[in-house]
This record gives structure tokens, sequence and C-alpha cells, in this order.
């Protein structure tokens, strides 16, 4: 067996990276530029919006559809961070170079002891146990008045950077959530590409084998929890420094259910499935709800029709039209 | 040192006694088969050497450790793989990519790249699938399936194997091909076989342990058991 043997075969191992890289990083420096040739300010929150959930769905796909563990208390981390970002605001300073670096830690810390928990259990009952969390989470946002501010929410104070305010327009803030979405989405693609990642795809497979095969497998799944929740942190940060604002809505279960719709949406066996289907459901909102208070009616038809009609979603249906193509293009 | 001891193993589910005070001593290298009828407690056995299951009494020791009680990751670690009787694959992915986590296991992930994949494509060629690196493991046919199975368990280069009737559902020439595999394995690996197939039994192993509802029926050289009365009793019935 000669080492060029080797080399040939491991060359024919497909790589999905550039189909996914090129469309995508298209997308992004249009949106990078776009504010240069006025995209109006509507749009641009819009995007931010867009950006913020995305990464926020990202980061429960490392779970869902990596590692294969269904949570249903992923906004827990959201408002965890969002919380954090608002006390350290209000009670320490508004810099971001604190607020950013603190919350997304704290929601990382929950994250280990909740995760060490829920990871002893499997399927429904992983499910239920984090939705019990994520509870518990919305209960101490709503009372623990002193530090959340209970039903009121909380104001958080506009960012400074070493004492200046910064992130005050719109449009600054777009490039801010442009940046972090680039950064972070790079992160996770290069985290669910390393052998990391293929160990959680491995026990999404088959977790028996990958105990018989000398891994820790409770180790992993708690790695894979604490780093779903830190990136979702980040989105929970970048969320609240965006409204300016957190309440404990942003814990509350169908916030997270609303997380998960969106990955199944846009397919969970794809790197770019929570960022598809998280696009398609804000569009839909935005766009639905100026017309009809009975979007919700919308999207559940949708949602229906996708996880009946097409269980890879909508980036599976792409992708599924695109082979057909240019199958037929060939013959 | 002994491979593998089982002390007084039992292992009850609820009411139900799968194993009765098993002990089994294995010696390095050694080829032991474990047969029995349906039901008889050999994957049971199987699965609290290798680490699935704790038995409820006895002890287990490997390669002079006690591992009772202990994580299969842990028992791997020490030098013991096993395959299933049940393909345990990982379906989604392509045969290299199964291997390559098998193999990725092994020195904490810092096996260079070049090496892993050197080390791949040698376990992918023990088992003769070299060519089919690139098919995804759903779509190959069952008896590859059953290589890639005894592939798997190579991949951590282990002293002790635990093989689980490695060619249940096979075709006579599948099996054939299959015993010369085994045959072909270095003789330093300690292996621990369940089969059905008594020709594979005969061929491979060096001493046979008959299990019977869960208590150890007979133990000894393959001469001896092929001799014993009890064991063709309960494999054709009492004769009259």
């Amino acid at each position: 067996m000669s080492a060029a043997y080797i080399a040939l075969k491991r060359q024919q191992r497909p790589s999905v990276a550039p189909r996914i890289w090129i469309p995508l990083s298209v997308l992004l420096g249009a949106l990078a530029v776009a504010p240069l040739f006025g995209l109006p300010i509507f749009i641009q929150g819009l995007v931010i919006e867009i950006l913020t959930f995305s990464l926020l769905a990202l980061s429960l796909n490392i779970l869902l559809g990596y590692t294969g563990l269904v949570s249903f208390g992923h906004a827990a981390f959201f408002a965890i961070s969002g919380y954090a970002v608002a006390a350290v605001a209000t009670h320490y300073t508004p810099d971001i170079l604190v607020t950013l670096p603190v919350a997304i830690l704290s929601a990382a810390l929950c994250a280990l002891p909740l995760g060490w928990l829920s990871i002893r259990l499997s399927g429904f009952y992983f499910l239920m146990i984090t939705f019990a969390f994520a509870q518990m989470v919305f209960v101490a946002a709503f009372r623990w008045k002193w530090l959340t501010g209970g039903s009121d929410g909380m104001l958080v104070s506009g960012p400074t950077l070493f004492g200046t305010p910064v992130l005050q327009s719109r449009e600054q803030f777009y490039f801010f959530a442009l940046a972090l979405f680039v950064i972070c989405t790079v992160a996770l693609y290069c985290i669910v590409t390393s052998s990391f990642g293929r160990t959680l795809i491995g026990i999404r497979e088959n977790t028996l084998r990958m105990r018989a095969l000398g891994y820790n497998v409770r180790r992993y799944k708690l790695a894979a929890f604490v780093i779903a929740a830190t990136f979702g942190g980040v989105a929970g940060a970048a969320n609240a420094l965006f409204n300016l604002f957190i309440a404990p809505e942003s814990a509350h279960w169908t916030q997270s259910a609303m997380v998960l719709v969106m990955v199944l949406i846009g397919g969970a066996s794809y790197f770019v499935g929570p960022i598809v289907g998280t696009t398609v459901v804000l569009l839909l909102q935005h766009w639905l709800s100026s017309h009809t208070e009975y979007w919700g009616l919308v999207l559940g038809i949708l949602f229906i029709a996708l996880i009946t009609g097409a269980r890879e979603g909508i980036s599976g249906l792409v992708m599924n039209l695109t082979g057909w193509l240019r199958g037929s293009a060939r013959s | 040192m002994t491979a593998v001891i089982a002390r007084g193993v039992s292992k009850s589910f609820g009411g139900y006694t799968a194993l009765k005070n098993v002990n089994l001593t294995v010696e390095p290298g050694e080829r032991r088969a474990i047969i029995g009828p349906n039901g008889a407690g050999k994957t049971t056995l199987f699965s609290m050497i290798a680490g699935q299951r704790a038995p409820t009494s006895g002890a287990i020791q490997i390669n002079g450790v006690d591992t009772t009680g202990k994580r299969p990751d842990q028992i791997w670690r020490i030098g013991l793989s096993r395959t299933f009787q049940r393909n345990q694959l990982f379906q989604q992915l392509t045969v290299w990519e199964n291997v390559e986590l098998a193999c990725a296991a092994n020195s904490g992930r810092m096996f260079a790249r070049r090496a892993l994949d050197l080390e791949v494509a040698s376990i992918l060629d023990q088992v003769n699938l070299l060519d089919a690196g690139d098919e995804r493991v759903a779509n190959i046919a069952y008896g590859a399936q059953r290589q890639l199975e005894l592939g798997l368990a190579l991949a951590g280069r282990p002293k002790i194997l635990l093989l689980d009737e490695p060619t249940a559902g096979m075709s006579p020439s599948e099996t054939a091909f299959m015993l010369r595999m085994m045959q072909g394995l270095p003789r330093d690996i300690t292996i621990l076989i369940v089969e059905h197939d008594m020709d594979v039994v005969f061929s491979l192993a060096d001493r046979v342990m008959v299990l019977n509802l869960g208590e150890v029926l007979a133990d000894g050289t393959v001469a001896e058991i092929q001799a014993n009365r009890q064991v063709s009793d309960v494999y054709m019935g009492k004769a009259p």
C-alpha cells in the first residue's frame, strides 16, 4: 500500500467547505458594503436581528445537529448573558471590553453545572431536564427583582469603550454585529470540522460504539454543551446591547422552542442550516405580521410541511434540488 | 500476567438471573471460544468484561487491573476492544471516517495527520476494505459491514479482542473469508469469541467454555469439549 495511494484516497474524500463558503462570503461581503449604498435603517435593524439569532441557532446546532442532543432550554444561556451585560453595565461599568467577556463567561460557567447534570440523561429526558433548567432561569429572572428588575426587565446603559460611548448609531452596531457574527461563525465552523467535531458526530451516530472505542462520551457531551452555551451567550450579549433592554421573556420556553424551530426549518444536518432557518423565520415574521396577526399560523404550516416532507429542512431541499439539476444537466 | 480473570461473576436483571457464579481465566495469547444455546448468557458475559454492564456480584480483572464496574472507555484504555453481535457502526459516515474515528481515540488525538492516515489505511487493508473507503457505511453490503465491525475493534491495536458472533448472518463464503481474517490476526492478541458456527469455533479456538442457562457447563480444550457427553446433550438434545 503506497503513500501515493493513501494521498489519493484522502483527496477523494469530498469536502463541503467551498460550496458553503462561496455563497456565504458573497452574501456577508454584500452586507458589509450595503450601508455605504444607503441600506435603510429599518433593514439594518432586521439584519442585526437575523445575525444575532442566527448565531444563537448555530450554537444550538452544536448540540442538536452535531451531538444529537435536543436541548429545549437553550434560551436560558441567551438570557443569562443578556442579564449579565445589564447587571455589569448598571453596577460596574458599561465598557464593552468588560460587559461582553463577563456575559459570555457567565453563560459558560452556568452551563458547566447544568450541563454536568443534563448530559447524564439522554433523548426525551435530556430534553425535559434542559426545559426544566430554562424555566428555573425564567422564574429567577422574574422573581429576583433586586438583580433582574423582575417583570419590568432591565435597561442596559449605552456601551462605552475606554470611557467613550460606542455603538451609538444603528450603523455602528450593524458593523459590530456583522463582525461578531463572522468571527463566531468561523470559530464554530473550525470546531465542527476539527477532530473534536468529528467525535461529536460519532457520538450522534453511535454512542455505544464511541464508548467501546475508548471515548469518554460524557466529557465530550459536556464540552459540547458548554461551547453551545458560550456562543449562545455571545448572541445573548449582542441582543442585550442592541435592544439596550433585557426581560424575562428572553429565557421563556417559547424562545427556546423558536430557536429549535429555526434550526429544524433550516436543516440541522447542514452547517448553514440554522442561518437559513433563522433568516426565513424572521423575514416571514416581519413580512407577515404587517399583513396579518396570524403569522404564527403560516409559520406553523411551513414547519409541519417541512418536518413531514423534508426532514433535512430547507437546506436539504436546496441541496437535493441542485444535485438533481446537476444530474439532469450532465445527462 | 493473566489476560482476563472473572471470579464468581453473576448478573441479574430484576428477578431473572442471566449469569450465575461464572469463573473464567484466559491466558495471554489464548484463543478462547464461548459457546452455548441462545440465552445462555454469552453476550452478557462479554458486556461485563468490556464494561457495558456492571456485574451484580463477582470481580473482573483485565491484564492484572481490577475493572469491575469500570466504564467501557477506561477498559478500552487497558487494551481491550470488542465487536458487537449486531453491527454498531457510524451509518452516515464513510468507511474511512469510521476507522478514522476508531483510530483517533488512540493517543489522545495527537496522531499527526499522515500517521493517522497510514494507520487507517493499514486497518482497512487488514479487513480488506481499502477500496471501499469512500462508501457510506449505509450503502455497503452486510458482509462488508461485518468486516468493518472487526476493523473498528482492531483500530485501537488491542491486546485482548472480544468477538461477539463475528460470522452471524454471513453466507458460507463470507464466513470462510472472515475465518481466514481472524486466523491471520497476530498470535499475541488474546481472543475471546462467541460463535454458533462450530467449524469456526473448532478451527480457531484453543479452548472452549460452554455456558448453559447462565452457568458454566464445561471448560476445556477443543478435543475435551468435542468428547463431552453433557455438551452434546445440550446442543443435540438428550440421546435416549
